[in-house]
């Protein structure tokens, strides 16, 4: 008991769930964005390794910093609007086309990889994003280190939850995409483009989707290896149920599963070595499937999400 | 009705419109002017061409020949950019369509804004908005309240926000497909009274219907529409329910009538019966259907018929109280029981309940049956004996379809109708349960619909009539009793009933004289 009293009020434990939690917060709304217009986005495993990629491979290749995020916008954005084209338009299972755009980007992702660089044993780094040191807030005691030394990529990430929440609610646009995902009909006969609407929120959900994946290579780990994303795409989709297809409740999901798994890693190492490490990695999963359960009965499904739209089909 | 004055201006005009799917016409030439401040019924039987004709004019459909043209500023007529319903909501024309087209999960407000501010805007200007709503409510009569989600308003209250986003983009044309489907005889009233205020004030307005009684009691002028075409086109007043009929299914029309019966002793009957829940649930639901009458269950969509009419079909576990069929009490019994005990269902979604539609004809008029020996030897099916017997019923029941093997999904309303209607009452069973058995369908199709049902009638069978239509009821049924809010009422012979009383019991006034 002691033990985990010790993790929570442990400073380290908090900045380790922020961390953790900011590649989902950029998921969990780029998802959202893609559902509330409608459309179920299963490429973003591959479009988190595909962001992952293209940022650290700017970099890299010298391009700088933000010039690495806006190269793995526009590499989410494009395998964003393949499903858009595939899904919405040609109306082809949702299912599928997600699944598809996962492989592809992630293949495509390792191809490029390997053909750059086809001798390297151990992943090259890059001068990654630092810590941001804000005055005063950075010095609080506490809450300067646990909230405020984290990188631009994080604030980014809560700046985006706020911004896409105003859009969604206060918004015509954010009106329009919420209509859409309910019922296209609604905006079709006020004049507005079904698909336009929903392929433009699938692009920017998915850009946004991507971010989470530079964050990784950017900022968490400075290099890009395989198999790194590991799972966090769909622990997004699980979230965005969760959260009722909600910003705010979205945010918070993201961060109970960054506590989680941070605290799973320093239980693993308190507790000692007579349960076997897998038994923690399963925890935050394991969380979070309660956790759906508990939520996700009541959970307001977007009507017409999954639903392709054709004209004039009644 | 005064209809206006004859120097009104045409405000929309079709020119020859044609509009082919296929192989079918859905329109062929057809034309058809509209004047300001008139209220224009375009009456057709289901397949007509109607509702196609409207969603050419407002954009949803590219017309393969003719325009539309529209009242432009200078006063001159102006060709309509085909295809865009933003063209057409810029040019005035508003439509309310016969499913709403909006967005259950945004208040009454936000579905009316939607579309009227540009995308690109980063705030959106609520408080004009809300005023010129006020104002307009106000001068229409048309009151909803505003912010609620569009999930917990009534089906009226839906209609009035339809009618409301057109009038709040200040539409000169209103075009309604079907508006009175779903509204109780009270709600119909209102909202013609408010349609023919609207029109006072110079609103064109085009309304779809195949009842009658509403083109002739509410419109200016009437345009028929047949297959396709335009047949008629003549001012209401000076032409009768009659003629319009004839116009509409171009035979002439023999009406159905009820003779005089003798119910026998009871047959089927339910005693404080509760199931379902929600908004469906019923409660202490009792009735003594007799053999050899028609029972009719009045009653607006959503007050439980839903719910009754699967209890009498076995889908449905009561939850209290019992069912007897000829005194033996019927404990948990399950849909296929019912059916070998005698229970024919017509059910009130025929598409989805009523057939299968990827299985054929002749599949689907034996289904019922497919444990009969007739149907099946050995538990091998015996498909030449079923399409021989599918052969004779749709020659019996007049289903029109390319042959019995083609799927029945391909078939009309109407002929879907026909072989949930052949299959169940071929087999003679002791109580018939219809539930809004002419819902949708055509004239021609629905006095079809009633001659069977009182030919099983006239047999000895029991029928349970669950409709919303006031005239098939009071046409068919013995006795009528009307359901609300999940409780039954007792059941009154018909004699002794009149629309008005009916149609206020349906809205849930129970009081005798209530006005």
């Amino acid at each position: 008991m002691i033990e985990i009293l010790d993790i929570l009020v442990s400073e380290n434990f908090w900045a380790a769930s922020l961390r953790i939690a900011t590649p989902l917060i950029f998921g969990v709304i780029g998802a959202l964005i893609c559902e509330r217009a409608g459309v179920l986005n299963l490429g973003i495993e591959g479009i988190f390794t595909a962001g992952a990629m293209a940022g650290w491979m700017a970099v890299w290749l010298g391009a700088g910093l933000w010039g690495g995020v806006l190269v793995a916008a526009l590499a989410g954005g494009l395998f964003g609007l393949l499903h858009a084209i595939l899904t919405v338009p040609l109306g082809l299972s949702q299912h599928v086309s997600g699944i598809g755009v996962t492989l592809f980007a992630t293949s495509l992702s390792y191809f490029i990889y390997r053909t750059a660089l086809p001798d390297v044993s151990s992943p090259p780094r890059i001068e990654a994003f630092q810590p941001l040191d804000i005055p005063i807030l950075s010095d609080l005691p506490f809450i300067g280190p646990a909230l405020f030394q984290q990188t631009s990529l994080t604030f980014l990430a809560l700046i985006l939850v706020l911004a896409t929440g105003y859009v969604l609610y206060r918004t015509p646009l954010g009106l329009a995409i919420q209509a859409v995902g309910d019922n296209p009909s609604a905006v079709e006969s006020q004049g507005l483009s079904v698909y336009g609407l929903r392929m433009g929120a699938v692009v920017v959900g998915s850009s946004i989707m991507a971010l989470g994946g530079a964050f990784l290579t950017m900022s968490a780990f400075d290099a890009f290896f395989f198999g790194m994303v590991n799972g966090r795409g769909w622990i997004c989709i699980a979230l965005t149920v969760f959260a009722s297809w909600r910003p705010g409740k979205a945010l918070i999901g993201a961060l109970l599963f960054g506590a989680f798994d941070a605290f799973q890693v320093r239980l693993q190492t308190e507790v000692g070595s007579f349960i076997p490490g897998q038994v923690f990695l399963m925890m935050p999963y394991i969380l979070s499937i309660i956790a759906l359960i508990v939520v996700a009965r009541k959970a307001d499904y977007p009507r017409a999400l999954l639903v392709p739209y054709f004209r004039g089909q009644r | 009705m005064a209809p206006p004055a004859n120097d009104a201006l045409v405000l929309l005009r079709l020119e020859g419109i044609t509009k082919r799917f296929g192989a079918l016409t859905a329109n062929g030439d057809v034309s058809l002017d509209l004047r300001q401040g008139e209220i224009l019924a375009l009456l057709g039987e289901n397949g007509a061409g109607k509702t196609t004709l409207m969603i050419i004019l407002f954009g949803h459909y590219v017309a393969d020949e003719g325009q539309v043209l529209v009242l432009g500023p200078g006063g001159a007529l102006e060709e309509l950019e085909p295809g865009s319903p933003h063209a057409a909501l810029d040019a005035g024309i508003g439509m309310v369509h016969q499913h709403f087209t909006l967005a259950e999960n945004l208040s009454a407000f936000d579905n009316i804004l939607l579309g009227t501010e540009p995308l690109s805007a980063i705030k959106s200007a609520r408080l004009p908005a809300r005023k010129k709503l006020d104002e307009l409510m106000a001068r229409s009569g048309l009151v909803v309240n505003l912010d609620t989600r569009i999930s917990n308003l009534s089906v009226g209250e839906k209609q009035r926000v339809e009618i409301l986003k057109a009038l709040y983009r200040d539409a000169r044309g209103l075009v309604l497909d079907e508006p009175t489907a779903v509204l109780t005889p009270q709600e119909s009233k209102t909202l013609f009274a408010t349609l023919t205020k609207l029109a006072g004030d110079g609103l064109g307005i085009i309304f779809i219907s195949h009842k009658l009684a509403e083109v002739m009691a509410s419109s200016h002028r009437v345009a028929v529409l047949r297959g396709g075409r335009k047949v008629a086109d003549l001012p209401t007043e000076g032409s009768s329910q009659r003629q319009l009929a004839e116009l509409m299914v171009g035979y002439e029309i023999t009406e159905t009538v009820r003779e005089p019966g003798t119910p026998g002793a009871p047959l089927f009957v339910l005693t404080g019966v509760a199931a379902g829940h929600g908004r469906d649930a019923i409660s202490d639901v009792s009735l003594d259907l007799r053999a050899g009458e028609i029972l009719g269950i009045a009653g607006v969509s959503g007050n439980g018929q839903t719910t009754l009419a699967r209890v009498v079909s076995g889908l449905e576990t009561v939850s209290a109280g019992k069912l007897m069929l000829e005194g033996d009490e019927l404990g948990q019994v399950s849909a296929r029981q019912m059916i070998d005990i005698g229970l024919a269902r017509i059910p009130e979604d025929r598409h989805h309940d009523g057939i299968v539609g990827a299985m054929t004809v002749s599949e689907n008029l034996a289904i019922e049956g497919i444990r009969k020996p007739e149907n099946q030897r050995f538990g091998m099916l015996r498909f030449s004996a079923m399409r021989e017997r599918a052969k004779g019923l749709i020659k019996a029941y007049d289903i029109r379809c390319q042959s019995e093997a083609s799927p029945a999904r391909l078939l009309s309303g109407g002929n879907i109708q026909k072989i949930v209607l052949a299959r169940t009452l071929e087999t003679e069973p002791k109580v018939v349960l219809a539930a809004q058995p002419s819902r949708g369908l055509d004239v021609g199709a629905t006095s079809d619909v009633h001659k069977r049902l009182l030919a099983a009638r006239a047999r000895g069978a029991g029928v349970i009539l669950i409709s919303e239509d006031l005239d098939e009821l009071m046409r068919l049924s013995d006795r009528i009793a009307v359901i609300h809010r999940g409780h039954l009422s007792q059941a009154e012979p018909t004699e002794d009933l009149d629309r008005g009383k009916l149609g206020l019991r349906m809205a849930g006034h129970d009081g005798e004289e209530a006005a």
